[in-house]
């Protein structure tokens, strides 16, 4: 029996997002499940009822209706008290929950023997899961986001310019933090030209951005900051006054700070203080992305933009809501990646697999019962970094049209070597009438070499068809050998045997001839502009 | 016709020849070129047919040969898929090569030639005994590289224990044998030497292509090619023909450059790929402590594929043997016309060894009717990958492995590759995760940007086609 996902609307204050598309309905009925959409859940995310009914959802006009007929329902918000009393009991929740902050919440699901995974316990170091890290997808928005955010609230250009009425500098833009946010942030402040610079306690990210066309800018002490799972740690006392330092300088230089700097489960770092935002120059911006987490800034108001000091220092929390369209879509993709994971047969039924790692790290309550948190998955999902910096092996230069570099004097000398003594030993012991042919075939070889250098790699095959045909030039030798004129003191010659062989080796030759220079043709007639 | 005019008569083919090989340099040439090739032939032919080596009790048997083996060849040549060009070329070369070996011996039989001197009567024999042998090498050694390339025999190359000792002795014994045929004064024991020098010569020729695998066929087919040159060449000396000479030895010298080329492209010392046992990853690929791929594989559906395609403004796609396998090349030209008329920049990647001869991609996309000036070359187009959305990999491995320029201890380290994984991704179409002809596996596959699109190329194309004009 084929089971029914139900999409309620968020109903979490100035939440516009919502947990399934259209499109990814579609897709869910593929994999045999019914989908149910209250009625206006999509409406903030402009999905109107139409389209999905249009994609063959059902559309229910409560939100009761959809808790109480799903055997699934996906949410984005962590559910209210009241929303999980409308959970049909031993139901299905997938969803944002953050289990660790929401210990009522959890006590409430447990108690309607649900069956909840969180996609924000995703074991993110698994490569297979990144199909269904909703964390990055939304990290990913929120830091394009911030750039705009920025930019709408910044007075001037990001690129530089240089017009009739004078030149333009170009805003300069720094970006604490290079996680997914902030790799996002710095690709985005960079095309829209501004001049990116960005800081992390993890050395191993200065390549991602400089390949985002962002600059890495050190903090002048030796510590690394890898806290495994790919987020940062804490850092020791004498790093973080180096650190500081290093702020307090981009601080006075820069037009725009974005911070992104998180450490889980603890407040965010406060990076820049209140002196550094007064050195700033007026009018320049600061976009907090670490707001919800108390911010990485001293003056920012969590959901808010303020002037201090003039400085425009926003701490917007629905960063990722504000952009509710594109983050529907890729939260609603994370979601149906994770239900293919969970219906293999795709029959419409959910197979909650402990076996596997991704699922295993999901799933917080399992039929009431606590399983969070999940032991770390089994496999070394850490990968032991290929050596980053392997030697990259010289590749020697491929060829082009001509001989290619010229050898080297030493090689040079042995190969005319050689040549001196070969031609010494010639010279010494044959006769002058192989001489004669040998100074011909010399010769031949050094045309042929100069000659076919030229040929264009493309033709290469019909080069080769070509003096395969040529070669059937040893028909001359058959020919001479069939009837030459004999003189009459030649009497043992036998003539039959030569004949035949001869004639035979003129047939084979033949087919050589004809039959290479016409498939050549046929080649080279295909060769088209 | 008198002896000088018959004498300028080769002269003037001499030149036709040398034009017709100047000729392949470009496309446009090429044909004038082919053209430059027949007419140079017909003179040499009807130069010597009507010449004063001819009597004309010979005219006969020679139209007789000619129409019977030019009708053959004319109906292969028409027949043949350019998919099985390596094939044919190397059934070929095998007749050059068996004919130089007819031409020889009969050159042996017959008492009619005078030699004013013992020096230059051991020359002509040495000629002979030359001439026979790399005729009888380049007669058995195509035949197998025929055998191989059509599947009748297995492309994993047969290593014998021993066998470079095996082929030194076989040519210590040449040698001897050679020794022996200089000194020897009577017909019937030269002519017993010269036949097991030719035996020898075969099993030569037969071991030495047996033991090459599959990958480096490219080497193979140009050598071959180049033997078979030399070969005529050797015949030229025998009959003092100074036109068999000339051609011999550019087409001989053509073969060795060809053969230096795809040497280069892999890598590897001319000497290691005839002494064979590459194929089978004889080297030590996992000894070598060549990391164990870290990552996943990301499968990728034909619907999804064409979507990117559609999304893209800058394709690449690179080819390979298993394209020719799949007889695919019509499918792929008519998703890049679909493409190109969309306004997506296609390209194709070829990398010099892709395929099973020099070139064979190249022959293959100008059947489909691909424009040549969209088909580039490694060098060309190797440092636009990063600027590429979507680089398709169509039935090749081995000629797009990172590990060749990321891992020391890979086999194929420090061949020259092309660099798929710069673009922002790249999709693989391959059937199973085997790996290539040299064993290795192919860290491309687990990059977080590298796609697979498993099944048979044809097929996955034709849906890709079906989704696309869709």
């Amino acid at each position: 029996m084929a089971l029914l996902i139900g999409v309620p609307k968020e109903v979490a204050a100035g939440e516009k997002r919502v947990a399934t598309v259209p499109d990814v309905v579609q897709k869910l009925a593929k994999l045999g499940f019914e989908v149910a959409v209250e009625s206006g859940a999509g409406e903030a995310a402009n999905f109107a009822d139409e389209d999905y009914r249009a994609a063959g959802a059902e559309v229910l006009p409560g939100a009761a209706d959809v808790w109480a007929r799903a055997d699934i329902v996906f949410k984005v918000r962590p559910p209210t008290l009241e929303e999980v009393g409308m959970l049909r009991e031993g139901a299905t929740l997938v969803g944002f929950v953050w289990p660790a902050q929401n210990p009522e919440l959890m006590q409430a699901l447990q108690a309607r023997r649900a069956t909840v995974l969180a996609i924000d316990c995703l074991p993110r170091q698994l490569s297979r899961a990144q199909k269904m890290d909703a964390l990055t997808s939304m990290a990913g928005i929120s830091g394009y986001r911030a750039v705009i955010e920025a930019a709408n609230a910044f007075g001037r250009f990001f690129n530089g310019q240089i017009t009739a009425a004078g030149k333009i500098p170009p805003a300069k833009v720094f970006i604490a933090g290079a996680g997914v946010a902030g790799l996002a942030a710095i690709g985005t402040a960079a095309n829209l030209g501004a001049i990116v610079r960005a800081n992390d306690t993890r050395a191993e990210v200065a390549d991602q951005v400089v390949s985002l066309g962002g600059e890495f800018v050190k903090v002048d002490y030796e510590e690394e900051g890898s806290g495994g799972g790919g987020y940062a740690k804490v850092m020791s006392e004498g790093f973080q006054a180096a650190q500081r330092a290093m702020y307090a300088q981009q601080a006075r230089e820069v037009d725009i700070i974005i911070t992104t700097a998180l450490i889980p489960g603890k407040p965010a770092p406060k990076l820049i203080t209140a002196e550094m935002v007064q050195s700033m120059k007026p009018g320049s911006v600061i976009v907090d992305l670490a707001a919800e987490q108390g911010g990485n800034c001293e003056l920012t108001v969590p959901g808010e933009a303020v002037v201090r000091h003039g400085v425009t220092i926003i701490g917007y929390t629905d960063l990722v809501s504000r952009l509710a369209k594109q983050s529907s879509t890729l939260y609603s993709n994370n979601l149906l990646r994770m239900t293919e994971d969970l219906c293999k047969a795709k029959d419409g039924n959910i197979l909650v697999n402990f076996e596997d790692d991704a699922i295993r790290g999901l799933t917080v309550i399992r039929d009431g019962e606590l399983t969070w948190p999940a032991p770390p998955p089994k496999l070394p999902a850490a990968p032991a970094k290929p050596k980053a910096a392997a030697t990259p092996i010289a590749a020697p230069k491929g060829h082009g049209h001509g001989a290619g570099e010229p050898m080297s004097v030493k090689s040079l000398a042995v190969v005319f070597g050689i040549g001196a003594v070969l031609f010494l030993l010639v010279g010494l012991y044959a006769p002058a009438a192989f001489l004669a042919h040998f100074t011909v075939f010399v010769l031949a070889c050094f045309v042929g070499y100069m000659v076919v250098w030229n040929v264009t790699p493309s033709l290469h095959t019909p080069l080769m068809s070509v003096t395969n045909a040529i070669s059937s030039i040893i028909a001359i030798g058959a020919l001479v050998q069939v009837a030459p004129p004999l003189s009459d003191s030649v009497v043992d010659r036998p003539n039959a045997l030569i004949l035949g062989l001869a004639v035979f080796a003129l047939a084979l030759t033949a087919v050589n001839m004809f039959g290479g220079f016409a498939v050549t043709r046929r080649m080279l007639a295909m060769f088209r502009k | 016709m008198t002896s000088s005019l018959a004498t300028v008569s080769y002269i003037g083919a001499t030149i036709l020849f040398i034009l017709s090989l100047g000729g392949l340099a470009h496309p446009e040439s090429a044909r004038r070129g082919n053209l430059f090739g027949i007419v140079g032939m017909t003179i040499a032919v009807l130069a010597t047919v009507l010449g004063p080596q001819v009597t004309s009790a010979g005219i006969p048997w020679i139209i007789g040969a000619l129409a019977v083996g030019g009708a053959i060849g004319l109906i292969a040549a028409k027949k043949v898929q350019m998919t099985q060009m390596p094939e044919l070329v190397a059934l070929m070369h095998s007749l050059v090569g068996l004919a130089a070996c007819l031409v020889g011996f009969a050159s042996y039989v017959d008492t009619s030639a005078v030699f004013p001197t013992a020096a230059e009567k051991a020359i002509h024999e040495v000629e002979i005994y030359v001439g026979i042998f790399i005729g009888a090498v380049t007669f058995s050694g195509s035949l197998i590289a025929f055998g191989k390339l059509s599947g009748k025999i297995g492309g994993k190359p047969l290593l014998l224990p021993a066998r470079h000792m095996l082929n030194l002795i076989g040519l210590v014994l040449v040698i001897l044998l050679g020794n022996w045929f200089l000194n020897t004064h009577s017909t019937g024991v030269g002519m017993a030497l010269l036949l097991v020098m030719t035996v020898i010569a075969l099993a030569f020729g037969v071991h030495m292509v047996m033991a090459i695998g599959g990958a480096d066929m490219p080497v193979v087919v140009s050598m071959l090619n180049s033997y078979s040159g030399w070969a005529a060449a050797a015949t030229g000396f025998m009959l003092s023909n100074d036109l068999l000479i000339v051609v011999g030895a550019l087409v001989g010298s053509s073969g060795a450059i060809l053969s230096y080329i795809m040497c280069r492209a892999m890598n590897r010392n001319f000497i290691s790929v005839i002494a064979g046992g590459f194929g089978s990853g004889g080297g030590t690929p996992s000894a070598a402590g060549a990391a164990e791929p870290e990552g996943e594989v990301t499968p990728i559906s034909a619907e999804e594929t064409a979507e990117l395609l559609r999304d893209a403004k800058n394709v690449v796609i690179v080819p390979g043997y298993g394209m020719a396998v799949a007889q695919a090349q019509h499918v792929v030209c008519e998703i890049v016309k679909i493409l190109r008329d969309k306004g997506v920049i296609v390209r194709f990647a070829i990398h010099p060894v892709a395929g099973r001869m020099p070139g064979h991609m190249n022959v293959l996309l100008a059947e489909a009717k691909v424009p040549y000036d969209i088909v580039l070359e490694m060098d060309e187009i190797n440092a636009d990958f990063p600027d590429t959305d979507v680089a398709i990999v169509i039935g090749a491995n081995d000629i797009v492995n990172p590990a060749a320029q990321e891992d020391p201890g890979s086999p194929i380290a420090g061949m020259p590759v092309l660099e798929v994984w710069k673009a922002r991704t790249s999709i693989v179409m391959k059937r199973s995760m085997a790996s290539g002809y040299a064993g290795v596996d192919n860290p491309l596959f687990y990059k977080e940007n590298n796609r697979m699109l498993f099944g048979d190329a044809r097929k996955m194309l034709d849906e890709v086609l079906g989704a696309l004009s869709a």
